[in-house]
C-alpha cells in the first residue's frame, strides 16, 4: 500500500484541570490509507470528536495536543502554524458536520458558500466557479442544481443540506475527508443515502475518509478498516470483517452485544389480555396562521387506530415528521387531540377538557427522550419521583418508602435520592424518569424515544430495564422509537407510521418477517446494518 | 451476553459532571467580587450613618455657610446648643453638613434602588408567569405592557409622583411601574421556552396542579436572569431616583438625596462645585458597582456565557 493520507502517531490531548480523566485522548495511533474508509467508533466521551478537531486544528482552547503527531501526506499538522492549517483546510482535508443546518450559514445562499471555498483557495474566475459550483453539485445527486444553487439552507431538506455540506467538502478534491456523525440527525432512509454518497464519491475521488460514529449498524455498511475508542484509548483496530465477526476485547464485544438484532424475540402473544389503550381515529391538526392570514391547517396525526393490552408493548416505529410523538402526546393529554377517542378501560379521554383529567394521570405516564431535560435541574431527584404520589395524596413518608423500593428496581442506589439530577450520567437520569414515572403506579407506560439519546451500552441496560419492569408490573407499554433495532426487540406489536397516518400495524414478527407496505420495506431496506447479525443472536 | 455482563463492563462515564456549582462560579468572578466589595462598603456606610462623624443631616447653622471640604465651623442642634463640626465636604448655602446629607443619602438611594427592583420583579413576575404559562391571558396582559411601554419612563415617573404626594413610597411606586413592563417581557419569553421543557410536561402528565407547575417547576428556572435584570433595574432606579430630586419632583427638599443635594448645589456650581461633587461620586460609583456586579452575575449564570468561558 502507498503511504498513507493520514498519519495519526501518539496522539495525545489533554483536558484542562478538573475533568473527569487527564486526556481526552491519550497515545492513539492509526492510519488512513489513500482510498480507505477508516470508522473510528466509541460511545460518547471516548475522544473520537476530539481527534477529528485535532486533526482539522479546530480543537477548543481549552484542549491542546500534548504529544505525538498528526501527519497529512507527511506533513506533521500538530506543529503546523494556523495559517498553514487555514490554507490546508478544505483544499487538502475537509470536514462533514453532524447537523447541517448549523454547518451552513443561515442567510447565505447554498451556491455562495460552496463559491466562497473556491474564492478562497483557488484563482478560479467567476464562469469557472460557476461551472464548478454546478458539477459538484450534480455530483453529490441534487436535483435541479440551478435551482438547489441560488436556495437558502432552510429551503432544502435535512438530506439536501447535508449534500451541499459534502459538496462544499470534496470541491476542492481534499485528500482527507473527516466525516463527524454525518448521518446522525437524519432519518433512516436518508442516512442510507447519504452513507452510499459518501461511499460513492470516496471511491471515485480516491480519498481518504475518516468516518466517527457510534453507531454499528453504520460501522458496517461503510467501513473498510474500524477502531474502536474507549475513553480516549485506542482498544482495537483492524478491518471490519475482523472487528465486527471477531473481536478481542471485551469492550468492542460488549458494545457489539450490546446492539440490539433485527429479529423480533419470540414471546408469545396474549390475545386475551385486556385492552388498556384503544384509539380510535386518533386525529391532531395543527392550525398555522394567524389573524389577518387565512389559517392553514397541518395534520400531524390522522386516523390513528390502535390497542395495547395489559403486559404488552405496542412500539410506533416511524421517521421525523410520521407524527408519532404527536400520538404519543395526545394519548398522555399533553397536546389536545382534534379528532377521534382515546379509550382508557374503556373510558373516552379525548374529549375530556384538562381540568378533569386529574384521575387519568395516575393511569398514564411518560418517559421522554433527553434525558438532560426530563429533570428540573433545581430540583433533587427524589422531589420529581414523590411528586405524583404527592399530587394524588399519598402522605410524604409513604411516597418517599415507594420512591427508595422504585429506585431499588431501576437500579439506582436509594441513598441518592436528595442529589441533583446534574450529579447523575444520561442512563442514570433515564432511569430516575422511570422511577418517577412508575410511583403513580400506572397502568399505561408511554415512552417516547427513550433510549435514543443513550449511547448503546447503556441503551442495552435501559432496554433491558424497560422489559422488567413490564414483566414484573404487568404494564402496558407505548413504545415510541425511530429505531427498528430497538422496536424488534421491546415490541409485541408495531405499526409503522408515515406523513401522520399508520401504514402497517400488526404483531411485531410478521411485520418484521413481512412487510407488506412499500413504506414499510424501504424503511427496512435502509437500517444501516441489516445484513449482520448484532445483539449476539 | 445478559445484562448483567453488560452492566460490568459498561463504561457509563459520560456525564459524570464536575461542573463548578453556580454559586462557586459566582464567587470566584471578579466582577462579582468587586461589585459586591463596593456594594457591601455603601451598604454599611447607609446602616453606619449615624456613627460615622455625622451630624443630623437636616441641621443647618447660618454661621457655616459655604464652607469648603475640611474646614471647620460650628453647627446648632435641634435643642439649641451649639457644636464644633469639622465640614469633611464642606457645606451648602444653608450651613447643612454636606458630608452628612451625603451619607445620609446613600440611605435612600440603596432603599430606593433595591425596593423598586424588588417591587418591578415581584409584579414582573407574577405578570409574566400568567402571560407566559396561561395562554388565554397572554394577549391582554401584554397588550397592556405594551401600552405602558409607550411613555417614556421618566415622564411616567413624573406623571405618578405628580398624581400622589411625593414619598419615598410614592417615588419607589413611581420608579418601579415602568419597569414591570421590561421584566414582565423577560419573564414571558422565559416561560415560553421552559414551558415546553420536558420535566414541565412530565409534572402536567403526574398531575401537578398549576400553580404548583408555575412557581414550583418554572419560577426556580428563570431566578438566574431575573436576579440579573434585577441588579440593572437597581441601578437605573437609583439613577431615575436621583433625575426625580434634581427636577424636584422627587422627594421633597428637606429630605437629604444625592439629587437633592445636587439640584441645590446647581445654582453656586461655579463657585462651590463640591456641593454637587461629591454626591455625584457617590451616584456614580453606586450605578457603577452595581452595573459590575450585575455583568458579573450575568457571565456566572447565564449558561451561554458559562459554556464561553
Amino acid at each position: 500500500m502507498s503511504a498513507p493520507v493520514l498519519e495519526v502517531e501518539r496522539l495525545t490531548i489533554g483536558l484542562p484541570p478538573g475533568a473527569d480523566r487527564a486526556e481526552a485522548v491519550a497515545g492513539v495511533s492509526f492510519t488512513v490509507g489513500r482510498g480507505e474508509i477508516l470508522c473510528l467508533v466509541g460511545e460518547s466521551g471516548s475522544g473520537k470528536s476530539v481527534i477529528a478537531q485535532g486533526v482539522m486544528g479546530l480543537l477548543p482552547k481549552t484542549l491542546r495536543v500534548a504529544g505525538g503527531a498528526i501527519r497529512l501526506d507527511g506533513e506533521d499538522l500538530a506543529r503546523a502554524a494556523p495559517g498553514r492549517l487555514r490554507s490546508l483546510r478544505a483544499a487538502r482535508m475537509s470536514m462533514i458536520f453532524q447537523e447541517p443546518m448549523t454547518a451552513l450559514n443561515p442567510v447565505m445562499r447554498c451556491g455562495e458558500q460552496i463559491e466562497e471555498v473556491l474564492r478562497e483557495h483557488t484563482a478560479l474566475d467567476a464562469a469557472a466557479r460557476r461551472a464548478r459550483i454546478l458539477d459538484i453539485v450534480r455530483e453529490v445527486h441534487l436535483p435541479d442544481p440551478e435551482r438547489i444553487v441560488a436556495s437558502y439552507p432552510h429551503q432544502l431538506s435535512g438530506g439536501q443540506r447535508q449534500r451541499i455540506v459534502i459538496a462544499m467538502a470534496l470541491v476542492l478534491d481534499p485528500a482527507l475527508l473527516i466525516a463527524d456523525e454525518p448521518t446522525t440527525a437524519l432519518d433512516v432512509t436518508t442516512q442510507a443515502q447519504i452513507l452510499k454518497l459518501i461511499a460513492e464519491l470516496q471511491a471515485r475521488h480516491g480519498a481518504g475518509v475518516l468516518f466517527i460514529t457510534h453507531d454499528f449498524g453504520v460501522v458496517a455498511e461503510i467501513a473498510h478498516r474500524v477502531a474502536v475508542l474507549r475513553q480516549g484509548e485506542l482498544v482495537e483496530i483492524g478491518t471490519r470483517d475482523e472487528v465486527l465477526r471477531r473481536p478481542q476485547h471485551d469492550y468492542t464485544r460488549m458494545l457489539i452485544a450490546s446492539v440490539p438484532g433485527m429479529i423480533p424475540h419470540e414471546r408469545p402473544l396474549d390475545v386475551q389480555a385486556p385492552v388498556i389503550l384503544a384509539t380510535r381515529a386518533l386525529g391532531k391538526t395543527y392550525a398555522a396562521g394567524g389573524w389577518f392570514r387565512k389559517r392553514a391547517a397541518v395534520a400531524a396525526a390522522e386516523d390513528v387506530s390502535l390497542e395495547v393490552r395489559r403486559g404488552q408493548t405496542l412500539g410506533i416505529v416511524g421517521e421525523s415528521g410520521s407524527g408519532k410523538s404527536t400520538v404519543a402526546r395526545c394519548i398522555v393529554r399533553l397536546v389536545d387531540p382534534s379528532a377521534g377517542e382515546i379509550l382508557i378501560d374503556g373510558e373516552d379521554i379525548a374529549a375530556r377538557r384538562l381540568g378533569t383529567l386529574h384521575d387519568f394521570r395516575r393511569r398514564v405516564q411518560i418517559v421522554f427522550q433527553d434525558p438532560y431535560r426530563s429533570l428540573n435541574p433545581r430540583r433533587r431527584v427524589g422531589e420529581a419521583v414523590i411528586e405524583g404520589p404527592l399530587n394524588f395524596g399519598v402522605p410524604r413518608a409513604e411516597a418517599l418508602a415507594r420512591a427508595r423500593r422504585l429506585f431499588e428496581l431501576v437500579r439506582l442506589d436509594p441513598n441518592s435520592l436528595d442529589r441533583y439530577p446534574h450529579e447523575f450520567s444520561g442512563g442514570q437520569r433515564q432511569r430516575v424518569s422511570i422511577a418517577r414515572a412508575l410511583a403513580l403506579e400506572p397502568e399505561l407506560l408511554v415512552a417516547d424515544e427513550p433510549v435514543s439519546a443513550l449511547d448503546v451500552s447503556v441503551q442495552a441496560q435501559v432496554l433491558a430495564l424497560f422489559a422488567e419492569i413490564r414483566e414484573r408490573l404487568r404494564l402496558a407499554m407505548l413504545f415510541i422509537t425511530h429505531d427498528l433495532r430497538v422496536a424488534a426487540q421491546v415490541c409485541d406489536t408495531v405499526a409503522v407510521m408515515s406523513q401522520g397516518r399508520v401504514v402497517e400495524y400488526g404483531p411485531a414478527r410478521e411485520v418484521f418477517a413481512h412487510p407488506r407496505h412499500e413504506y414499510t420495506r424501504s424503511l427496512f431496506a435502509a437500517a444501516p446494518g441489516r445484513s449482520w447479525a448484532f445483539g449476539g443472536s | 451476553m445478559n445484562a448483567t455482563d453488560i452492566d460490568a463492563l459498561s463504561v457509563e462515564h459520560a456525564a459524570v459532571r464536575r461542573q463548578a456549582g453556580a454559586w462557586e462560579r459566582v464567587r470566584k468572578n471578579w466582577s462579582v467580587r468587586i461589585g459586591g466589595v463596593a456594594m457591601a462598603f455603601l451598604l454599611l456606610v447607609a446602616l453606619a450613618a449615624p456613627w460615622l462623624g455625622t451630624v443630623d443631616p437636616t441641621l443647618f447653622d447660618a454661621a457655616s455657610r459655604d464652607l469648603r471640604p475640611g474646614e471647620t465651623g460650628e453647627i446648632t442642634t435641634l435643642d439649641g446648643e451649639t457644636l464644633e463640626h469639622r465640614f469633611v465636604m464642606g457645606s451648602d448655602s444653608f450651613g447643612r453638613d454636606i458630608f452628612s446629607r451625603v451619607v445620609y443619602g446613600t440611605r435612600i438611594s440603596l432603599l430606593v434602588g433595591f425596593s423598586s427592583a424588588v417591587v418591578a420583579l415581584v409584579f414582573g413576575i407574577l405578570l409574566g408567569l400568567s402571560a407566559g404559562y396561561l395562554r388565554r391571558l397572554d394577549g391582554p396582559l401584554m397588550r397592556v405592557m405594551d401600552g405602558v411601554m409607550a411613555i417614556p419612563a421618566i415622564l411616567l415617573a413624573i406623571a405618578l409622583v405628580a398624581l400622589w404626594k411625593a414619598s419615598l413610597l410614592t417615588v419607589i411606586v413611581a420608579i418601579a411601574i415602568p419597569e414591570i413592563p421590561r421584566v414582565t417581557r423577560l419573564v414571558r419569553s422565559l416561560v415560553l421556552t421552559i414551558r415546553e421543557e420536558p420535566y414541565v410536561e412530565a409534572a402536567v402528565a403526574l398531575g401537578t396542579p398549576t400553580p404548583k407547575i408555575m412557581f414550583g417547576h418554572i419560577l426556580p428556572n428563570t431566578i438566574a436572569p431575573l436576579l440579573v435584570q434585577g441588579t440593572y433595574i437597581c441601578a437605573a432606579a437609583i439613577l431615575v431616583e436621583a433625575i426625580l430630586s434634581f427636577l424636584g419632583v422627587g422627594l421633597p427638599p428637606d429630605i437629604p438625596t444625592w439629587g437633592n443635594i445636587m439640584a441645590e448645589g446647581r445654582v453656586q456650581f461655579i463657585a462651590y462645585p463640591h456641593n454637587v461633587f461629591f454626591p455625584g461620586i457617590f451616584l456614580a460609583v453606586t450605578v457603577l458597582a452595581v452595573n459590575i456586579l450585575g455583568d458579573g452575575l450575568r457571565d456566572t449564570l447565564d449558561p451561554r456565557m458559562a459554556r464561553r468561558l
